[in-house]
């Protein structure tokens, strides 16, 4: 099957309900619209990892990227956040488009059980930067390579990008980073004293040597 | 969905009982290739009680069939108890210290406080 062409999912991504009001401490930013369309358009046309397989998203929130791959055929979704109203939210979403094949979990991240290792075949996810609580983007990195037997999808800030490689070097995992991409963060909290923030970020591919 | 319910389990004791107080029956397209590739990676026993306590087990027996991938009956009723039943409302219960994790509009939670870690 043909995959969803661009233009196309990106304009039913923006139709993705985003969080009521935001927690700072989880740094919940959503996903903007054209972001999680290119990312996962890339990973199904040049890696063909969303159609048909299993997906998890690690750090959900509102599901820009859990819709996006459902409708990118994904077989079936798995969200998990530690944030239950943002899951409801979620789950409203996903209901819009009349998915099934999903389901939400809330719980803590970075203490997923043994049962879920390699569970999945690829995770997505947009991962707390760890700019409020330092260390959380390795910390989910180190779950979603658990959880996943293919391969791990995560946007990381490019000022990080040595830090990160380092990270995957030491797990013996192979990192690529695959795009680069500018985030256009709208003021969504107080202290952002610009209107919008422009932050460059990487894509990057994670996969088990 | 049942999937996450066993593996679920996981997070204290293993496996979690299971109240389920409100179901809901999702039609879902049935992906035979994805059902084939899920079963050798679940837990068949857990999944297969859990389905038979709130009743969904269909023709499921508690033995996994030979040979299930050219088995579409079977399959179809994997796919259904995994798939499409969905526990909305609900509780599920550490076998060992009784705690429960509460089922709201389908998504269980499973947060614990600090002090209970």
């Amino acid at each position: 099957m043909a995959c969803m062409k661009l233009n196309k999912l990106e304009q039913y991504l923006q139709d993705i309900e985003t969080f009521d009001c935001p927690k700072i401490k989880l740094e919940q930013y959503m996903t903007p619209p054209h972001i999680a369309a290119c990312m996962l358009h890339t990973i199904q046309s040049s890696f063909e990892d969303i159609e048909d397989k299993m997906v998890a998203d690690l750090g959900c929130g509102s599901g820009m990227l859990l819709t996006g791959s459902l409708l990118m055929d994904a077989a079936f979704c798995s969200g998990f956040d530690i944030d239950p109203g943002a899951l409801r939210i979620c789950a409203k979403n996903v209901s819009e488009f009349e998915f099934t094949s999903y389901d939400l979990l809330a719980c803590d991240i970075t203490m997923l059980d043994e049962k879920f290792y390699n569970l999945y075949d690829t995770v997505v996810m947009n991962p707390p930067f760890g700019t409020s609580s330092k260390g959380m983007d390795v910390e989910f990195l180190k779950s979603a390579m658990n959880i996943s037997s293919g391969s791990v999808y995560s946007l990381h800030k490019s000022s990080t990008r040595d830090y990160i490689t380092s990270k995957a070097r030491q797990w013996h995992v192979k990192n690529q980073v695959i795009a680069e991409l500018r985030f256009n963060l709208p003021h969504s909290y107080s202290f952002h004293k610009k209107k919008t923030v422009d932050i460059a970020v990487d894509l990057h591919r994670f996969t088990h040597t | 969905m049942l999937t996450s319910r066993c593996l679920k389990g996981v997070v204290t004791g293993y496996p979690l009982g299971i109240v389920a107080k409100e179901i809901k029956i999702q039609e879902s397209e049935f992906n035979k290739d994805f059902i084939t590739r899920l079963i050798p990676k679940l837990d068949w026993n857990v999944f297969w009680s859990t389905a038979k306590q709130i009743g969904y087990e269909g023709s499921l027996t508690q033995q996994i069939i030979a040979d299930y991938e050219n088995n579409e009956n079977f399959l179809k009723d994997v796919h259904h108890a995994l798939v499409e039943v969905d526990i909305f409302e609900g509780e599920l219960i550490c076998p060992e210290t009784n705690r429960k994790f509460p089922i709201t509009d389908g998504i269980p939670n499973m947060l614990i406080k600090d002090n209970e870690l």
